[in-house]
């Protein structure tokens, strides 16, 4: 960032205000006919698609789904819609009156900032492991990034979503529990036995039987670490090396440090990637409701979800951020 | 340590005299290279296992015979395999239709995705223009906004579609695009489609670490500046564009969200859709009276699932193999550069 500012400076040491902001773009005057105000203009019309789309297709629906978020919105004849303005009715129905969204949303909150948090850890574990070099080294490398095609959009999720099978799979697990097949239920019933704290136990059972999922998610989180991991130069290790440094001071003195930028960029991929899944629990209840075409009800659902997700990247890239090391050549 | 016994493979002899003289630490050393090899052998073994495992089963159980699937002495080979259940589920989801919709809907809307966005990043990274920090934390909030947020105002916008009032001024009403491709196309043309953010963020950072140098030669040398962008730029930036290409075809090509809301109609199938509502239709296809739905026994109704997932899946896991490169590069320079 410093470096970047310093640049700038060398190449044009004066600030533009706003008057030469506005004047670049009118033609007839010194400042339109300048270098700088050319590439402005140039600028501006690379990125003009997006302008364009972010204000039809983004702005202007978001403006208009919060403002239906107070209303109660019905499907007219022709196609159009009536609203009418409810005041927080709608917030109230998500949060107290609808039988499922306020129970899933605080059942998937937890379950998902732990499978965040193990995602980063998994991946981060495997970054590493893929960094050192052995035999058939690409392979894997290819086989871990195979779940960025096969659990997206439509295909996580569906083969659960069927009702039937669900319901099958309840007593199939019912009955492994009671035979003590199932070996993750057998441990856990041995360790709470033993009255080691059962509540991080719970947790870390949670995050094994959801190792599936975990490494589902993982794909692209890896790349990146692995990409951050090989950015870091050997000098750094040799010198630690011929100072007596373990491989264990070097993991938390070097690795750890160098790659740590690359956590923010991960953590907020991973909690926005989980919030948004479509065997997301929250989502399948707002689609059930978009559904019965409750729009005003759906989009105060939105919201919410929208904010809580928000609150969470905020925090985490917060706390995060502390600890971040800026390695600066 | 490692280099110790590295730099010197020799013969047994060799090295047991050296183990005698290092008091046992190049055996141990050895051991415990040989430990963590095997132990993360292990892991490796187990996790790709899993990955790749769900796949295999869909593989097997997809040719078993309906009796199969009931015998619990058959687990992995099928004892009469059959091909029935393709033909089956290929008249499930309208298959050659719906998989030649999608072919060319998603190739149409990546094209015109990958155009936008690598517009778009250049312009985000080449050039410096008001407001350019505000525009670029749009490009982030675009990533960060689940699309669900404004699905019902987008639907509601593509029903009554006008453009400042056009349409309505000129023929009286306003056009109805839902089921028709228009309004997505519109929306990639516009970077407004699938995780559109994540690659203009990509390409932007793949211009970024262009030098200066090279623009300002092309513009002592005459270059306009989509001369020095088509001309010098793109060739180079040819393998990142590509990847973001691969990208949104393979999520697009899954994509259930936008082919639910915007593009599937009835004349027009599309497989993610189709797939998304197999069980829905399978009691009807199985009655032999229509009128008459039966009940589709559980394991039937999974088996013929996972092979129209898997239908899904081949053709992208053969264009991986083909491009795994391109792929798993693209990512490692967008994180590195960071």
């Amino acid at each position: 960032m410093t470096v970047k500012a310093k640049n700038n400076k060398a190449i044009r040491p004066e600030r533009w205000g706003f008057t030469e902001s506005i004047l670049s773009f009118i033609p007839g005057n010194d400042t339109f006919r300048t270098m700088r105000a050319r590439n402005a203009r140039h600028g501006v019309l690379f990125i003009l698609p997006f302008i364009l789309g972010f204000l039809v297709f983004m702005a202007r629906p978001l403006i208009q789904s919060f403002i239906m978020s107070f209303e109660e919105v019905t499907l007219a004849q022709g196609g159009g819609l009536n609203e009418k303005f409810i005041g927080f009715e709608n917030y109230k129905y998500a949060l107290g009156v609808d039988p499922y969204y306020n129970m899933r949303l605080v059942e998937e909150i937890p379950r998902m900032l732990i499978n965040s948090v193990a995602t980063l850890v998994l991946s981060f574990v495997i970054a590493v492991i893929l960094n050192q070099k052995f035999k058939g080294r690409t392979l894997v490398r290819a086989i871990f990034f195979l779940p960025v095609i096969l659990s997206s959009g439509v295909l996580p999720g569906i083969e659960s979503q069927n009702e039937f099978y669900n319901m099958m799979q309840g007593i199939s697990e019912e009955v492994a529990n009671s035979s003590g097949v199932n070996l993750s239920a057998a441990l856990q019933d041995l360790l709470s036995v033993s009255g080691v704290g059962s509540g991080v136990f719970d947790v870390l059972f949670d995050m094994i039987d959801s190792i599936y999922d975990i490494v589902m998610a993982s794909g692209i989180q890896i790349i990146v670490f692995l990409s951050g991991l090989q950015a870091i130069s050997p000098s750094l290790y040799e010198a630690a090396d011929v100072e007596g440094c373990t491989a264990w001071e070097a993991f938390w003195k070097i690795t750890f440090p160098m790659v740590s930028p690359l956590l923010l960029v991960n953590t907020i991929y991973t909690i926005i990637d989980f919030f948004m899944k479509n065997d997301n629990r929250v989502m399948e209840r707002i689609n059930e409701v978009w559904q019965r075409l409750e729009f005003g009800h759906v989009a105060a659902m939105n919201y919410i979800y929208f904010a809580v997700a928000l609150a969470f990247i905020g925090v985490s890239s917060l706390i995060i951020s502390r600890g971040v090391h800026y390695y600066e050549d | 340590m490692k280099t110790k016994t590295a730099a010197q493979p020799g013969d047994k002899a060799v090295l047991r005299a050296k183990n005698k003289q290092s008091g046992g630490y190049v055996a141990r050393a050895k051991a415990k290279k040989a430990l963590i090899s095997l132990a993360r052998g292990l892991l490796l073994f187990g996790l790709c296992f899993m990955i790749i495992q769900p796949m295999l089963t869909r593989l097997s159980t997809s040719l078993m015979a309906e009796k199969d699937l009931y015998d619990s002495t058959v687990v992995l080979v099928p004892r009469n395999p059959t091909l029935d259940n393709f033909r089956i589920v290929f008249d499930l989801t309208n298959f050659p239709r719906s998989m030649i919709n999608t072919l060319w809907t998603t190739l149409l809307v990546s094209f015109f995705q990958v155009i936008a966005c690598t517009l778009v990043g250049y312009g985000f990274a080449r050039y410096n223009f008001p407001l350019k920090k505000f525009w670029f934390a749009c490009v982030i909030a675009v990533i960060v906004i689940p699309p669900q947020t404004i699905s019902t105002s987008l639907y509601i916008t593509f029903t009554n579609f006008d453009i400042f009032g056009i349409f309505r001024a000129l023929t009286g009403n306003s056009l109805n695009l839902r089921g028709s491709v228009l309004p997505y196309v519109l929306m990639s043309a516009t970077c407004m489609g699938l995780k559109d953010g994540l690659y203009i963020y990509m390409l932007r950072q793949y211009f970024r670490g262009i030098p200066k140098s090279l623009e300002e030669a092309a513009f002592v040398d005459g270059c306009s500046t989509m001369q020095t962008f088509v001309q010098i730029m793109l060739p180079d930036a040819m393998p990142t564009v590509l990847s973001c290409f691969l990208f949104s075809f393979v999520w697009q090509w899954t994509d259930l969200f936008y082919t639910r809301n915007f593009l599937a109609i009835q004349s027009r199938p599309i497989y993610s859709t189709e797939l998304s509502t197999i069980v829905s239709r399978m009691s009807r296809y199985f009655s032999s009276d229509a009128s008459k739905p039966i009940i589709v026994p559980v394991g039937r109704q999974q088996q013929l699932i996972s092979i129209g997932v898997l239908i899904c899946c081949i053709p992208l896991i053969i264009l991986y193999i083909f491009t795994q490169r391109t792929f798993v590069q693209s990512i490692a320079m967008t994180g590195s550069k960071e």
